[in-house]
């Protein structure tokens, strides 16, 4: 009984921790979005710059040692947002330091990222084809 | 004021039900973190293309632009521009066009940490 009932309540412990610290990211991208408005920033590049700012933020989170233990309680709060794709890129160049520059830092920051950049582009592509076969754009 | 108070509360919602979906995935599924990245733009990108993410980006703001589900629907966004303008060439310049800035703040800010810090311990 006791097994039977705790998987549940365990998996249910991950998901205000997510929803929390995942809202709170979207939050911030939110005031940055209305800060780089009020500094006079085109209006169409607002949500750019501020994921791009929430990009730095988490890769100097990630070097600092700081985000993991965000991470460890916020799961995929961190991790669904842009900070989960920048902490995919900083975190392998950071720790594959030691095998170099190039193969080290080069190569390994795209362990994850390469793989986000190629399906995205690809799914893309195939959105691209349709659109441009059927005349949609 | 309270309706800079209600686009900070629906940011907060939206963007926290998206990571939501995503904590689900990794309890419920056995998706990796990097498939679950993966599946996100994926999905971004498909759903910006039915129309579908589109209201949710107006309704959201960042809610709905900053978890990586808006990646993709940027993706496709840039697609549609530029087969708008350029045809089919517009295929191949669209998808990266769109997302360069955020790749390139993602490469350059992980390769500034990777010479500013050490690699740490995991505590």
């Amino acid at each position: 009984m006791v097994k039977k009932a705790s998987p549940p309540s365990k998996i249910a412990a991950t998901l205000p921790g997510a929803f929390l610290i995942g809202g709170l990211i979207c939050l911030l991208g939110q005031t940055l979005i209305d800060g780089y408005a009020a500094l006079g920033v085109e209006q169409k590049f607002c949500p750019v710059a501020a994921s791009c700012t929430l990009v730095a933020l988490a890769a100097l989170l990630t070097g600092l040692n700081v985000f993991d233990n965000i991470a460890k309680y916020a799961g995929a709060g961190t991790l669904v947002p842009i900070t989960g794709f920048a902490n995919a890129v900083a975190a392998p160049a950071l720790e594959f330091k030691t095998e170099g520059m190039v193969l080290g830092v080069g190569a390994k920051m795209f362990l994850i990222a390469g793989p986000v950049i190629v399906y995205g582009v690809a799914a893309g592509v195939l959105y691209g084809l349709i659109i441009w076969l059927f005349g949609l754009y | 004021m309270s309706a800079i108070f209600l686009s900070y509360l629906k940011a907060f919602v939206v963007g926290g039900l998206i990571c939501l979906v995503g904590q689900l995935l990794i309890d419920f599924t056995k998706l990796t973190p990097a498939r679950i990245l993966v599946a996100f733009v994926v999905a971004g990108v498909f759903l910006s293309g039915l129309g579908l993410y589109q209201p949710l980006i107006d309704f959201a703001g960042a809610g709905a632009t900053v978890p990586l589900t808006g990646f993709g629907a940027t993706i496709a966004r840039g697609v549609r521009d530029a087969v708008r303008e350029y045809g089919f060439m517009g295929i191949l310049l669209g998808p990266l066009t769109a997302s360069a800035a955020g790749i390139t703040a993602a490469m350059i800010a992980g390769l500034i940490v990777s010479l500013v810090f050490k690699s740490g311990d995991k505590s």
